[in-house]
């Protein structure tokens, strides 16, 4: 195992009293996997991340850390892993060269060898000729690939990125996932946190999903939607007067459940959705209903999210300021 | 030792940042220099007074004062570039190596030191035209003290900063501080001229004492108990001010 927490818990201190931000958290990450914490702003992501890589510490809980004891050793846990934080790591002022190769110096790499493993990453991290450049000169999908650069520069076997692609055009989205697939390859496990659906949905392994400091479900992506009952299939009728007659057949069908209407379309939730649809469609049309159209949707990570907390993720508003304030307590 | 090593490394990356952009360290030059020439001459029909007779140069009395206040303004504001740092992840970042949190600080302050060593010295040269001797021995322990002096207040300033982690409350605490060290330091204008009740209240500020010590030592009373004190003042609040800084750096909030 590359992480092994137990009953985390964090608690802050804030002018209306102490906020338990992380609530008893048990999560284990094996070699090799990509592993996601999926939930809003304001869950607890960071803060669990920042307690696993050693910059906050737990107010209850034990964790072992690229195998490490976390509370014993936190220094043996710096030295196995790399962090790549949400505010980036370098300043806008100094060249990027520069400030991998002091990075690397910290842990105990010779300069050379740092200076030569930081110009075979830019390579493959897509950063060529950008070595003797001004940090703030590049653009943010290239500071953000620098910024894991230096989370890499020491080659850890274990890496934290804290919502890597927030804040990029889905082109430097795309291209960075593909980074991130390739540190796998690399033999690397990656522990990432992301509010973005598609994102854990395209690059994880597995997901844990987090809301209010607690762990809700956690699986593959498929197995999380797999939980939800059925897809969604809506109807949508040309005569409104009508709906109350289709959700009659609707209902009738077996395994039907979340039958619903508004204004003209009628929608519901059944397992296997595409193979109930010819017969359904038949005893619509024999009872004379015209359909303007027929969506038929597999289950979603959101609607997994929904499911789990009754909320949706797509609602929460992503300025990302409740994880900010926490992290500053 | 590693923490040394891990200062040398953080030392030399302030160093290069802070050559990268002299600007900033030649307009704090320019502060005590304005000083010197714009305000040293207003001292001279009142010299033989302030010194007791001890001279009838005023550099030889006002020198001193201002090599101190450079230590001490020089130092003061390097929070602000710690905020930026903060900012911009950079001390995160190196929160996350296993490098020691002492040396985290400690080369950061160190590149201040070095910096304010070289300003005084340009300080002194420039001195040296209007009329500045003092003796080699009196001058290079008057560095010591203005290295020293630097160390605490860098290292304070440090540590506010990564407490308020806000410019914005960083500076009006900042001038708060430095305005009464200033006026109550006697750097301006020996305190002995004032009135009693002034005189008693600059004896709180060990900051008068580190001046008279450098006063001094810049006459050639090495031994006399002015510097004697003046040393001693500076050395206890190196302690504070590395101690202060060090559990700052250390503390997980930081």
């Amino acid at each position: 195992m590359m992480i092994e927490a137990r009953g985390l818990v964090r608690t802050f201190k804030t002018k209306r009293g102490p906020v338990q931000a992380v609530q008893g958290v048990d999560l284990e990450v094996a070699d090799g996997e990509i592993v996601g914490f999926l939930g809003p702003n304001g869950a607890g992501k960071t803060t669990t991340l920042r307690m696993l890589a050693t910059l906050i510490q737990p107010t209850a809980g034990t964790a072992t850390v690229a195998g490490c004891d976390l509370a014993k050793d936190p220094v043996g846990v710096r030295r196995g892993i790399g962090y790549v934080p949400q505010s980036g790591s370098t300043l806008p002022e100094a060249v990027a060269g520069d400030e991998v190769v002091d990075h690397a110096r910290l842990y105990g790499v010779p300069k050379a060898k740092a200076a030569a493993d930081g110009q075979r990453l830019f390579e493959e991290l897509d950063l060529p000729g950008l070595w003797r450049r001004q940090c703030k000169t590049l653009s943010g999908g290239q500071r953000r690939r620098l910024d894991i650069v230096m989370g890499l520069i020491h080659d850890p076997k274990l890496i934290f990125l804290d919502e890597p692609t927030t804040g990029l055009d889905p082109q430097a989205r795309a291209n960075l996932w593909e980074h991130i697939r390739g540190l796998r390859d690399r033999g690397a496990t990656i522990f990432l946190t992301t509010h973005y659906l598609d994102e854990a949905d395209a690059l994880c392994d597995r997901i844990l999903v987090i809301d209010h400091g607690k762990i809700v479900a956690s699986g593959t992506p498929e197995n999380l939607k797999q939980q939800v009952s059925g897809d969604a299939v809506r109807l949508s009728i040309a005569d409104t007067s009508q709906a109350t007659a289709v959700m009659k057949i609707v209902r009738e069908l077996e395994g039907a459940v979340d039958v619903e209407t508004e204004d003209d379309v009628v929608g519901f939730r059944i397992p296997r959705g595409g193979s109930v649809l010819p017969a359904l469609l038949r005893s619509i049309d024999a009872q004379g209903i015209e359909l303007h159209g027929v969506e038929v949707h597999r289950p979603t990570l959101d609607d997994v999210f929904l499911t789990m907390t009754g909320r949706s993720l797509r609602d929460e508003d992503a300025t990302g300021t409740d994880e900010k304030k926490e992290t500053a307590a | 030792m590693n923490v040394l090593r891990e200062t040398w490394i953080v030392f030399h990356r302030a160093m290069r940042l802070s050559l990268r952009n002299p600007m900033w360290s030649i307009l704090m030059l320019s502060q005590p220099l304005m000083y010197l020439f714009l305000f040293g001459p207003l001292l001279k029909p009142i010299t033989a007074q302030i010194s007791q007779g001890a001279t009838t140069n005023a550099y030889q009395v006002f020198i001193p004062g201002l090599i101190v206040q450079l230590g001490m303004f020089g130092a003061m504001f390097v929070g602000f570039g710690l905020i930026a740092e903060y900012r911009a992840g950079v001390i995160e970042a190196d929160r996350v190596t296993p490098a020691s949190r002492i040396a985290l600080m400690a080369g950061r302050v160190l590149r201040d030191v070095v910096v304010l060593v070289v300003q005084s010295i340009l300080l002194l040269l420039a001195a040296l035209p209007l009329g500045l001797r003092a003796p080699w021995a009196g001058v290079l322990l008057s560095l010591v003290i203005v290295a020293l002096l630097g160390a605490t207040f860098a290292s304070l300033s440090y540590s506010v900063a990564l407490i308020t982690k806000s410019e914005d409350a960083l500076a009006p605490l900042l001038n708060g501080i430095a305005m009464p060290l200033l006026l109550l330091s006697g750097i301006l204008l020996p305190m002995q001229i004032g009135p009693t009740w002034l005189q008693r209240l600059s004896d709180i500020s060990p900051l008068k004492h580190v001046v008279n010590g450098v006063r001094a030592l810049f006459r050639g009373d090495i031994s006399s108990s002015s510097s004697l004190w003046g040393l001693f003042w500076v050395v206890l609040l190196t302690v504070i001010g590395l101690a202060v800084g060090a559990r700052t750096f250390r503390k997980e909030s930081a």
